[in-house]
Parts: structure tokens; C-alpha cells; sequence
């Protein structure tokens, strides 16, 4: 399988984070039927109850809705997916100040890079 | 949904001449789990794994399997992969499979032939000039390919190479169904863990740890390998 775990965060997060990544890029479309449980368990390669979790957490977060007998489907409220792609945009972010302040610039510093960075890549 | 002790064990000790096999190993296993038996060579994985398979009769406190003293039921429900070769030398993979196919009535030949077939091994091939990582695929066929309640597998990776490792929890995920428990025991742990529900770390006989992975992981912000190393650091 493409993802590649980091053994130290758990597990059910990072699926979480996967399917997430999947639903803001229009890998699972608006109303798409997600795997079964055991299915992603095999396509994840991870236990089946992590997966359970996982779905569980999306399903409280809005991004899933389960209905009873027919399975989990992709939520369809674009507004809804749209906060989804803000948090993790979000994270990145964060990450990405988190990084700059561990090699000793200021979030500023760090900003001023991410302008001249965006600049250049509309230069290309 | 079952929510009674699929195996518990409580204050169970062998022991082996003077030397503590296992010590006071009190043990509750639900169904519906993929269990990490864990520890180095020596710390009783596979004494406690012979005696929940009725091999070691001979030891002090007690052990209940789906509420049954350790006897023929216990052993109808249990599919076991011991770490040692069991075949003779002249039986063919087909042998073993008609053997399996005569002792359980759980087995599923059929479906044993099919994981063979994705895993390169041929019915007319004699086990004996099997590699050890082709020895352990088949038994792991075989042992899968039973319709049980638990499954224990001991060191079930040990001979193969990290890409059949893949191949073999992917055979493990498949093929157990939703309520039985599988227990897995291993000290190669990196490749595996994130298949576990939990793990439980056996020293010298003793349980020192049977947490659940994921909470184990988010409290100490590590993998369970590493948190492995640190409870057996020499």
C-alpha cells in the first residue's frame, strides 16, 4: 500500500489524514461509496478495528455519513469539505513555521520566504 | 456482539525444573482482536502458546479457552502454526492439505489451494525440499485456511523476506473473520505492529505490558517497536 506509516503517531490518525488528503482532491467524489472495513483494513494493511476508529472519527467530523444497512458514503456538502481542505492546509502550515522556528527564523522571516516562493513558481 | 473472554488465564505458572517458565500470567482476550505476543527469545512466548494448545499439560494455576478447561473442544476451535516444522519428509503439499482436509472439519481445501496458488506454491511439491520461507508460507495456508476462533500463529515471519511479510499480513487480514482473535507472536515487531489491536510484552515468564497499540503509541509518542526495546534494553 502507497501510505507509509509513521509507527510513532497512531495509526487510525494517519489513516484519517489519508482519506481526508483523498476527499479534498476529489479521489472520492461527493456521495462516492467508501471501501468496506475489511477492505481498506487490506488496502491500509492495518488492523481492521483501526480502520473502524478512523471511519468512526470521520463520520463524527461530518466528512462521512453512514447509512445503516448500505454502507459509509462521502459527505456532500461542499462547504463541509472546504473547512476540510482549510485544516489541513492548516497543518501544513503549522508545520511549516514549527520547522522554520527549529533552524532559528521568525515566523516572519519564514512568511517573507513563502511570498518569494509563491512568486517564483508563477514565474515558471 | 460477544464481549465474554475469548482466553483467560489466571496466575498460570510452569515450570521447568528450577526455572520459571511462566510466572503468575493472569491474561483476558477478547474476540474480534489481532494480538502481539511479544518478547525475546527465552521470555515464554511459546510455553504459554503450547499450553493454550493442550501441548504442556503440566503447570500450576488456570486457563479457560471460550469458557472450556483446555480438551478436545478447545482444540477444535484453536488453529495453530507452531515455530517448528511438523511435516515427514515424504509428504507432498497435497499430502498435508488432505491431512488437514481428514483432522478439521473447518478447513477449507479449496480456499487453501487458492492462497497457494498466489503464493507460488504447487500442490506436487515435496515440503521437504520447500525453502524456510516457502515451509512458512504453506503452514501459514494451511493454518488460515481454517474456519477458527483463534488463531496462534508462533513466529509466523521469522524465515521469510520484508516482501512476502506484506503478502503474509495481508493473507492474515484477509482470512480471519470478524470475531475470532488471532495472536501473533514475534520479536520481529517494526513490519508488523500496525496490524495489532494490542500487545502484550512477555518477560522472563512474566507479563510486564498488555495494552492496547493505539493508546500505547498516542501516550508515548512512539512506536511500539521502540517502547519494545526500551521495556528489553539488556
Amino acid at each position: 500500500m502507497s501510505v507509509d506509516f509513521n509507527a510513532n503517531i497512531p495509526i487510525y490518525v494517519q489513516v484519517m489524514n489519508d482519506i481526508q488528503r483523498k476527499i479534498v482532491k476529489g479521489t472520492y467524489r461527493p456521495n462516492d461509496k467508501i471501501e468496506s472495513v475489511r477492505d481498506l483494513a487490506i488496502q491500509y494493511g492495518v488492523n481492521p478495528n483501526t480502520i473502524q476508529r478512523a471511519l468512526q472519527e470521520l463520520e463524527r467530523e461530518g466528512l462521512l455519513r453512514s447509512e445503516r444497512t448500505t454502507g459509509r458514503f462521502i459527505c456532500d456538502d461542499p462547504e463541509r469539505i472546504q473547512l476540510c481542505r482549510k485544516n489541513l492546509a492548516a497543518q501544513f502550515a503549522e508545520e511549516y513555521l514549527r520547522n522554520v522556528n527549529s533552524i532559528g527564523m521568525t515566523a516572519e522571516e519564514g512568511m517573507d520566504l513563502l511570498k518569494e516562493a509563491s512568486r517564483n513558481r508563477r514565474k515558471e | 456482539m460477544e464481549t465474554h473472554d475469548l482466553i483467560q488465564t489466571q496466575q498460570l505458572t510452569k515450570m521447568y525444573g528450577s526455572h520459571q517458565a511462566l510466572s503468575n500470567v493472569s491474561l483476558s482476550i477478547q474476540p474480534g482482536k489481532i494480538i502481539g505476543l511479544l518478547g525475546p527469545n527465552g521470555s515464554g512466548k511459546t510455553t504459554l502458546i503450547k499450553i493454550l494448545n493442550g501441548l504442556l499439560r503440566e503447570y500450576s494455576g488456570s486457563v479457560l479457552v471460550d469458557d472450556h478447561p483446555i480438551g478436545a473442544y478447545t482444540k477444535s476451535i484453536i488453529s495453530y502454526l507452531p515455530d517448528e516444522n511438523y511435516f515427514s519428509d515424504w509428504m507432498k503439499a497435497k499430502d498435508a492439505l488432505n491431512i488437514f482436509a481428514d483432522l478439521y472439519d473447518d478447513f477449507d481445501i479449496a480456499k487453501a489451494m487458492k492462497l497457494m496458488k498466489r503464493l507460488n506454491l504447487k500442490p506436487e511439491m515435496k515440503i521437504k525440499t520447500m525453502s524456510k520461507g516457502m515451509k512458512e508460507k504453506f503452514q501459514l495456508v494451511l493454518v488460515m485456511s481454517r474456519e477458527a476462533k483463534i488463531y496462534i500463529l508462533d513466529e509466523p515471519i521469522g524465515g521469510v523476506d520484508p516482501a512476502a511479510r506484506e503478502l503474509i499480513l495481508d493473507i492474515i487480514l484477509n482470512n480471519y473473520s470478524e470475531n475470532s482473535t488471532v495472536i501473533l507472536s514475534t520479536h520481529l515487531i517494526t513490519d508488523i505492529e500496525k496490524i495489532f489491536d494490542e500487545v502484550i510484552f512477555l518477560k522472563d515468564g512474566e507479563i510486564v505490558m498488555h495494552r492496547n497499540a493505539e493508546e500505547l503509541r498516542a501516550e508515548t509518542g512512539k512506536s511500539i517497536d521502540e517502547t519494545f526495546r526500551e521495556v528489553f534494553r539488556c
